[in-house]
């Protein structure tokens, strides 16, 4: 998975040769998403001690336009869970509509049983297998952070084509690239996490949306966050603004726009 | 003869407001031997007791498991119990696949309900002819629950149904209070007991005729289950030797004598 | 992003997609899907049978293009077990190649098993199990489980029993086998070490009279190192392999489970 939602479920060119897109002029009467439209950039997370940070910018792109400033793409889920969605905004509202639905089910059917993150993981990686299996995929990749059935911190993710993975920290698109490295020197193992604090990890969370805000070009420096913890439960801020950005770097860049000393 | 014009069919009422086909699916559930359940603050059991058709035959199954953390034990027709326990194992199996989670067992009581009143609705449906005791252990602890022809399902503490149930009743009730902190092993005792209790007097307890089921807890902390275990044939000897022992001195009850045990069909 | 999206400027360019921008292609009669359902998620496996046990082991990376996905995904599993943690499986599965059809088929062969069990009342066979795996793959022939699988387990001797598929569900019973991106690597030492292919003994002969080294079942100890060896070797030369090394060990004890770290670059 790479940080281009528009080659995400597709061969590779590198490995297949050039694609045939001429498919896209067939008006074939069952339309399927064929390609994200509106995107959502990175999403990361990083698991603590006694819990999980998760975030991702609140930009949604149409291509290379920032066109919606003010996305929440960090759903919570039974006031328990929360779900960071990447890739197609459309795909994502909708799992979100079917998430708050089957919330509403659980809560109706019995007393007592509420679904965890490890359950929600389970269910999504279900629903997104499935549609991948009917090539009808839903184009995301989500970050799924909450606490298991022992309250033990969970991170898992899932994609458009049903693939799932865990690792003590997780960051989808762009952020694999970029954040992901930086991420493992926080926790490289499952062993470790239990050395890490919850200020270590938010501060590398933050960190990393810094790194993205200045490499990314389809990122953004309002962005959500979200601390998962048995004791708060589900904190999350969904309007912060990055700190402490540094652009001094900008001065040494050189080819790009800056090939020319002024 | 008298005939009774309102027994045709489950979707038509008596004057006197009942359906007569639902209750006559709740007697096969009284044709059917003895099972009994009973759920401490650790543990579920199902107690049944098994008969042989006829000397020739093998003896029927009582208790069947559905899945690791709950089994059920039936009374009347066995075979609307395969179908309902069939359809049990499936949805336990698809719970397990989509959430990754043991069912709820509130929600699979619920399911199996919904499906009983359904044949009570519907026209050209016959009602299960079997009562169900289901029992077993979820993230909310263990449960048992009764299930009838009816559609009608409850949560209970102790219960018995099939023929001559009224006697394990008797002895569940008194000896209530004893159940919510009772180990395993007096679980098990209390539902020989019980089920000893319902027994024609010609009858005792043996190994071909008793079946036990468990579920509880997990002691050991590596598993937050017991699994579903049955004990049958040879494996209920030492059970059945430890529930009788300690009965042996209290052997004041007298059995009602009467009706010649009921064979399930 | 040219080597993803390459020459394609339809894809490249931007989601504002025009119709009547795309590049007309008259000569394409069948149409290309956009979608392309799987992908490789990289790593190796391996299994090695034994006289009276059978190995299988799987690195534990996952990776997708030139990314680590994971450190520990694992890809060796516990078919027929009483719940998550396996506990009293039977028979052991390893699935390498698309990750997410890897997971589907697990679970499918497991509820399967299960129910096989819940019907019959006994364990199914290696023998049986295998058969059916077969029959699944070849029941996706035309949308396949991209999958390379292997199937391991005692058979009714007690024998080491391994099988080896491809993703349509050819399989044949065989001593070892390697599968997944460094199965190239692996699978010729294997035919040396373990069939030992190309070793003669010495002084029986010049060319073709030169006597073959016959093959005889290794034991436990020398095949657990054969697999380390084989794992860390394929871990220099394939970039797609490392991380880990989980080993699933089969005997009449049931099943054992080993780790060994492996480098991580």
């Amino acid at each position: 998975m790479n940080h281009l939602p528009q080659a995400w479920g597709r061969p590779r060119d590198d490995v297949y040769g050039p694609y045939d897109a001429s498919y896209l002029q067939s008006g074939h009467p069952q339309t399927h998403t064929k390609s994200p439209i509106v995107t959502g950039t990175s999403v990361l997370a990083v698991k603590f001690q006694d819990g999980v940070v998760i975030a991702a910018d609140n930009l949604a792109s149409y291509g290379s336009l920032a066109r919606f400033t003010d996305v929440k793409r960090l759903r919570p889920f039974n006031s328990k869970c929360i779900v960071g969605f990447g890739g197609d905004v459309s795909d994502m509202q909708y799992l979100d509509r079917l998430l708050n639905s089957l919330d509403v089910v659980e809560n109706y059917s019995s007393e007592g049983h509420s679904l965890n993150a490890k359950n929600l993981h389970t269910y999504l990686s279900k629903v997104m297998y499935k549609r991948r299996s009917e090539i009808n995929p839903l184009w995301n990749q989500m970050l799924v952070a909450g606490l298991d059935g022992d309250d033990k911190p969970f991170l898992s993710s899932i994609d458009l084509l049903g693939t799932t993975f865990s690792s003590p920290t997780l960051a989808t698109g762009f952020g694999a690239h970029l954040a992901q490295p930086l991420l493992r020197k926080v926790a490289d193992d499952e062993s470790k996490v239990a050395g890490v604090t919850k200020e270590r990890a938010i501060e590398a969370v933050k960190e990393c949306m810094k790194v993205l805000f200045y490499r990314d070009a389809r990122s953004l420096d309002r962005y959500s966050i979200a601390i998962i913890t048995k004791e708060g439960g589900v904190e999350l801020k969904e309007d912060e603004q990055l700190e402490g950005q540094s652009w001094a770097f900008a001065e040494t860049i050189r080819g790009y726009g800056r090939t020319q000393e002024v | 003869m008298f005939r009774n014009n309102y027994d045709n069919d489950s979707v038509t009422f008596s004057p006197q407001g009942r359906i007569f086909q639902v209750e006559y699916a709740s007697e096969a559930v009284k044709q059917g031997s003895v099972v009994v359940g009973i759920a401490s603050k650790t543990h579920t059991v199902l107690v049944a007791l098994k008969r042989n058709a006829e000397e020739l035959s093998s003896y029927q199954k009582k208790v069947i498991g559905i899945d690791e953390h709950f089994g059920i034990a039936l009374a009347g027709l066995a075979s609307d119990a395969r179908v309902l326990s069939n359809f049990m194992k499936q949805q336990a199996l698809a719970s397990k696949m989509t959430y990754g989670r043991p069912i709820p067992l509130e929600r699979i009581v619920a399911q199996i309900g919904d499906r009983a009143q359904t044949s009570t609705q519907v026209y050209g449906k016959r009602p299960y002819g079997v009562g169900l005791l289901i029992a077993g252990v979820d993230e909310t602890g263990p449960h048992l629950f009764e299930f009838q022809p009816s559609g009608m399902t409850q949560e209970m503490i102790a219960c018995a149904i099939g023929a001559r149930s009224q006697m394990a009743r008797t002895y569940l009730e008194r000896h209530l209070d004893e159940f919510a902190d009772a180990s395993r092993d007096e679980l098990i005792k209390h539902g020989l007991l019980a089920l000893k209790e319902s027994l024609s007097q010609d009858k005792e307890l043996t190994v071909d005729n008793a079946s036990v089921g468990v579920t509880g807890l997990a002691q050991d902390g590596k598993r937050k289950i017991e699994s579903f275990k049955l004990y049958d044939g040879g494996e209920v000897a030492p059970l059945l030797e430890a529930a009788l022992e300690s009965a042996e001195p209290a052997s004041g009850d007298t059995t009602v004598e009467g009706e010649s045990m009921e064979v399930d069909t | 992003m040219d080597s993803l999206l390459g020459s394609n400027p339809t894809l490249a360019s931007n989601p504002a997609y025009s119709f009547s921008k795309a590049p007309y292609n008259s000569a394409a009669d069948n149409k290309e899907h956009a979608f392309y359902p799987y992908t490789d998620n990289g790593g190796s496996t391996l299994g090695i049978t034994g006289e009276d046990f059978c190995i299988i082991a799987g690195d534990t990376r996952s990776t997708s293009g030139y990314s680590i996905n994971t450190r520990y995904s694992p890809k060796v599993f516990r078919i027929g077990g009483d719940d998550e943690t396996g506990e009293g499986a039977h028979i052991i599965l390893s699935v390498v190649g698309f990750a997410a059809d890897g997971t589907a088929l697990k679970e499918r062969l497991n509820a399967i098993v299960k129910m096989y069990k819940y019907q019959h009342g006994k364990k199914i066979s290696v023998k049986a199990c295998a058969q059916r795996l077969a029959t699944i793959l070849y029941g996706k022939r035309f949308f396949p489980y991209y999958v390379t699988a292997i199937l391991g387990g005692l058979d009714e001797d007690g024998k080491g029993a391994l099988y080896s598929y491809d993703p349509v569900g050819s399989y044949e019973r065989e001593q070892c086998r390697a599968a997944g991106a460094a199965a190239s690597l692996i699978m010729p030492f294997l035919d040396n070490q373990v069939n030992y292919k190309n070793q003669y003994l010495p002084g029986t002969g010049e060319g073709h009279d030169l006597e073959p080294r016959q093959a005889l079942p290794l034991p436990r100890h020398d095949v657990e190192q054969l697999v380390r060896d084989a794992f860390t070797s394929a871990t220099e030369r394939h970039i797609e392999v490392g991380d880990g090394l989980q080993m699933l060990v089969m005997t009449k004890n049931g099943i054992e489970e080993l780790y060994h770290p492996l480098k991580r670059d």
